[in-house]
């Protein structure tokens, strides 16, 4: 390419109006593709971390989620004898039976109900979730009305900050702790303990049971075990996979959106670039002709015109890059589609995804910048000339 | 008494017309004629007369119907265009009439373009392109863009540009078609200094009589044929 | 006259540029109308609400159940005229994929309370007489080709087991915002089943619909059933038909809200486009404009001019979106068809196309327009040649 880059970035910056619009337009495409990349990612990295590859849950065939499961206690305990359970530091099974139920509760900012999941556990199961660390009050005593709650749960949801109240199973509940859980979808809980729960809810079944393995590799035999054993009507799932498949349908559905959106977009600022294009290579004719009267060959025009096309990319790739950054500030708070329970995910932005970004600007002011560029190194020479 | 040194163009029955629509404009007859080496010609003749078509033509930025051009012993009529393109770098210094400079670069970097064309690093490239722009006499201004120049000093950059890669031919397109009188007169001075101290071979399309003068020979084109004609100067 | 011949000219002097920024608009106005048309989909369940009709459910969450001996007692209810009921079944038909909302009813009252659910009599009889009979709305029949008489078997996740129905009836909907992919059955044969496999969880109502005679008294009612039930085992929550359905919705704000912020980066896109687009022209064309003004037209002329042929591009690249439109919606109705039910343009998202491209036609043109009315008309002519 004998042509200097600086003819055509000099060139970009000589249009200052133009190219700063063409380039907001890309800048706008790559923010919005970015974002909607960082805010799936964002959602499957919730749930993703949320559950532990050594860790098995159990829930009733069929349900696709804890909710909607029920586990009888005499399957639970059928369950708890199954040898391919860890042992805990107490010398018993590693494994916590848990009742998950959605209660509606009203947001703080503008007191709309969302649903709620509270979990009843055992004893177990904070051991079972390392993940997960009490940050402030404490634990819930037996046998009491207390709960603790999710970070996500206090700052969004009122009555779920420490010291305030809730009202649910005729009666009142005390948030005696709050715990923080990370990003993962545990921090949008609030935990109690399972047998106080089944009582007020007077639910006396099980929704899921979770132990740790203590060999990982033994996870199929007890999955078939379990799930050809005629007493029982369960299915078996590594923790982690069970969470992620939590989070298909969503992601599924932001990415769709996603694409179909960038998609329709990037049409609109690819157009914005081509006629910018066309137009750069309309007024400078007179330069092209004088280029090839001086033996720059066409391939050279060529490539100073794609050049300048991919600079305008790149800019406004690089803008909107900068622009989603900033979206890692704020969080999402919905309700997931799969479980019908709340959620909340902040945006991720990740070197796979800037990758993507800049690729994706670098098409763009490939097709916008290709037709005007052929056209520039076709032009007839004495024709060119004569325009100037 | 000029000596008749061995001839640097040759041009056989050429023959060009123009397509516009449908209809066929034939713009050349038939030109036969040699321009010997250090020639300083100038081509003249009423609009329409196919003079600036003819310059094109030896300039190799245009081909002929039928005919052929020979420049320095090759033929270039039937070269394909990226042969073309590298002989032109080499072989055509171009003056245009409205300096056709790059706006976006400056001095410096447009009589440095033709050399990005050759193999030369980009020490020696600094070397010819300072010492061609002492020679036009704008070394000071190597840094200015064209925007900041004035029109003379904007076509001696273009000439700068013309002799960097000390070609073999030197064409000009009514080189002083849009300068004041004063600035007219240093562009044809530079010129002829070019062609008499350095023995460039100039040819000139003009309708200035004042640039006539400063030319060796005149030849007039008159509807695509050559008058018989010829003036020689000096 | 001679103004208007002129702006029509002037945007087609070149083609390539004029053609691509149409094109821009249209692509812009097609997407805008096309999330709109997504947006209020979502909303699809509130239009569909009726003033007379009342949800009411376990205040809880609608994870827990009503018994159902409150069907008497909300009877009983001043100013209730009707009381049917149902649970949600959740259950699947084949594959995951293939989802649509199914519910047990009790068939009688709930068809009268949904006069907008058309079945023939034949049809209605005979899915009244039939314990394991089933209705679906036409929209999920044709999907699926369903014909009267089928045996429909659907899994079930709530309630597990393998249920079959057999189909008697496949209902129109009498508006256009009328949900046709429900599947509704009878609720008895739910609760029989239920009582001979876990009776524990049989005699449960998921939600009671309630009809009331006079709209005006849904706050009242509402508040006299909840209060009647409070502090005992089950509370309720009691609300009009269309505030149920938008607290759905409020559950899904952040998305709809982003759906929403999308639609209006788009204008913004394509403004930058059109507003591209006529500052370049002007600046072509900024000699020309001096020559008019060294003629004699003023500079409301030359604003006209400006103004005249950015209206005209946005117009014709609005018309062609919003033709557009309309297939493409369907299409993609079709292919969303397990997440919307109803896909349907609004009138109001054309009144926002066109309000949008007036705007953004306008918004465009009005530097260059400036810039081009206060050319001096010596400095123009000097930038011609």
């Amino acid at each position: 390419m004998k042509i200097p880059y600086y003819y055509s970035l000099r060139n970009l910056c000589t249009r200052r109006l133009t190219t700063l619009l063409t380039a907001a337009g890309m800048a706008l495409v790559v923010f919005v593709f970015a974002s909607i990349l960082m805010l799936a990612e964002g959602l499957q990295k919730t749930l993703v971390a949320t559950g532990s590859y050594e860790n098995v849950i159990v829930i009733r065939k069929a349900s696709k989620s804890e909710v909607q499961s029920g586990i009888e206690r005499s399957q639970a305990s059928i369950v708890e004898t199954q040898p391919e359970i860890a042992v805990g530091p107490d010398g018993g099974p590693l494994m916590a039976k848990e009742m998950v139920v959605l209660i509606s509760l009203p947001k703080r900012d503008n007191n709309k109900p969302s649903n709620v999941v509270i979990r009843g556990i055992s004893r177990k199961s904070l051991q079972l979730r390392p993940q997960v660390k009490l940050v402030h009050g404490r634990m819930t005593r037996a046998g009491s009305s207390e709960i603790i709650a999710g970070s996500s749960i206090a700052k969004r949801f009122k009555g779920g900050g420490m010291g305030e109240t809730l009202h649910f199973g005729m009666r009142d509940w005390t948030v005696v702790g709050i715990f923080d859980a990370g990003s993962t979808g545990f921090s949008s809980e609030i935990w109690g303990d399972v047998d106080q729960l089944m009582q007020a809810f007077r639910r006396p079944v099980y929704s899921s049971i979770t132990f740790r393995l203590r060999d990982s590799s033994e996870f199929e035999g007890l999955k078939n075990r379990i799930e050809s054993d005629p007493r029982l009507t369960v299915e078996t799932k590594r923790e982690n996979k069970y969470y992620e498949e939590q989070s298909e349908l969503m992601a599924k559905f932001l990415r769709i959106l996603g694409m179909s959106l960038t998609i329709i977009f990037s049409l609109g600022a690819i157009i914005g670039a081509m006629i910018t294009m066309y137009a750069a290579v309309a007024t400078r004719t007179g330069e092209i002709g004088t280029l090839r009267a001086l033996g720059f060959q066409r391939r050279s025009i060529l490539a100073a015109f794609m050049l300048e096309s991919l600079f305008l990319g790149l800019i406004g790739g690089g803008a909107g890059l900068f622009f989603a950054s900033f979206m890692q500030l704020f969080t999402i708070s919905t309700v997931n589609f799969q479980t019908f329970s709340e959620l909340a995910f902040s945006f991720a932005l990740t070197f796979n995804i800037v990758y993507r970004a800049l690729f994706f600007s670098l098409i763009m002011g490939f097709i916008g910048g290709v037709l005007p560029a052929i056209r520039a190194s076709r032009m007839n020479i004495v024709d060119a000339l004569r325009a100037s | 008494m000029v000596q008749k040194s061995h001839p640097i163009v040759e041009i056989k029955d050429l023959y060009k017309s123009y397509r516009r629509g449908m209809q066929v404009v034939p713009v050349l007859e038939g030109i036969t004629f040699d321009i010997a080496e250090g020639e300083f010609l100038a081509l003249m003749g009423p609009s329409g007369s196919g003079k600036s078509t003819l310059l094109n033509l030896i300039a190799g930025i245009d081909s002929a119907d039928n005919g052929s051009i020979k420049v320095d012993g090759v033929e270039i009529n039937t070269l394909p265009e990226s042969e073309l393109a590298q002989w032109r770098a080499t072989n055509v210094g171009f003056i245009f009439q409205f300096y056709n400079l790059i706006p976006v670069l400056n001095a410096f970097e447009n009589v440095e373009l033709p050399l990005l064309l050759t193999g030369l690093s980009k020490r020696e490239r600094k070397d010819h392109v300072d010492m061609v722009l002492r020679v036009v006499g704008l070394a000071d201004r190597m840094d200015h863009f064209p925007g900041q120049l004035s029109g003379g000093q904007q076509q001696r950059v273009a000439i700068a540009r013309a002799i960097v890669t000390d070609p073999t031919i030197l064409v000009a397109d009514e080189p002083t078609g849009d300068l004041d009188r004063v600035s007219a007169g240093e562009i044809l001075d530079l010129m002829d200094r070019l062609n008499s101290e350095s023995g460039k071979t100039i040819i000139m399309v003009t309708h200035d009589p004042r640039a006539a003068e400063k030319a060796h020979s005149i030849k007039q084109l008159e509807k695509g044929i050559l008058n018989v004609s010829s003036e020689t100067h000096r | 006259m001679y103004l208007l011949k002129l702006i029509v000219k002037n945007t087609f002097r070149h083609k390539l540029r004029t053609g691509l920024t149409i094109l821009g608009i249209t692509i812009a106005i097609l997407a805008f109308g096309l999330l709109r048309t997504v947006v209020s989909a979502w909303y699809a369940g509130v239009e569909a609400s009726s003033a007379t009709r009342l949800v009411v459910r376990n205040a809880i969450s609608l994870v827990f159940t009503l018994p159902i001996s409150y069907k008497e007692k909300i009877r009983q209810v001043e100013g209730v005229k009707l009381v049917s009921y149902g649970n949600w079944f959740g259950g699947i038909y084949i594959d995951e994929k293939n989802f649509f909302a199914n519910f047990a009813v009790e068939p009688i009252s709930y068809l009268k309370l949904y006069p907008e659910f058309i079945l023939t009599p034949e049809e209605q009889t005979a899915f009244i007489r039939d314990r394991k009979g089933a209705m679906a709305g036409r929209k999920l029949a044709t999907k699926y080709g369903w014909k009267i008489g089928d045996l429909i078997p659907l899994k079930g996740t709530i309630f597990p087991g393998t249920w079959d129905f057999v189909l008697r009836g496949i209902y129109k909907g009498r508006d256009k915002s009328t949900d046709e992919s429900q599947f509704l059955f009878h609720w008895d044969y739910l609760n029989e089943t239920l009582k001979k496999t876990v009776p524990r969880r049989a005699d449960q109502i998921g939600f009671f619909m309630i009809g009331i005679n006079n709209p005006a008294l849904a706050a009242e009612v509402s508040t006299a059933i909840d209060t009647m039930t409070k502090n005992s085992l089950a509370e309720t929550l009691t609300e009009t038909e269309k505030a149920f359905q938008l607290s759905f919705i409020s559950m899904t704000e952040a998305i709809i809200a982003v759906i929403q912020l999308v639609s209006f980066i788009i204008i913004v896109i394509i403004m930058a486009v059109v507003a591209n687009t006529m500052a370049m022209t002007a600046r072509e064309r900024i000699g020309e404009y001096a020559v008019f003004k060294a003629l004699g037209f003023g500079g409301g002329f030359i604003a006209g001019l400006v103004f005249g042929e950015s209206l005209v591009i946005t117009t014709i690249g609005a018309i062609l979106g919003i033709s557009a439109t309309f297939p493409v919606a369907k299409a993609f109705g079709i292919a969303m068809g397990q997440y919307f039910p109803v896909f349907n343009v609004a009138r109001e998202t054309i009144y926002l196309d066109i309000g949008a491209s007036l705007i953004v036609g306008i918004a465009a043109a009005v530097v260059p327009t400036i810039r081009a009315a206060r050319i001096r008309i010596a400095d123009g002519l000097r930038r011609i040649g």
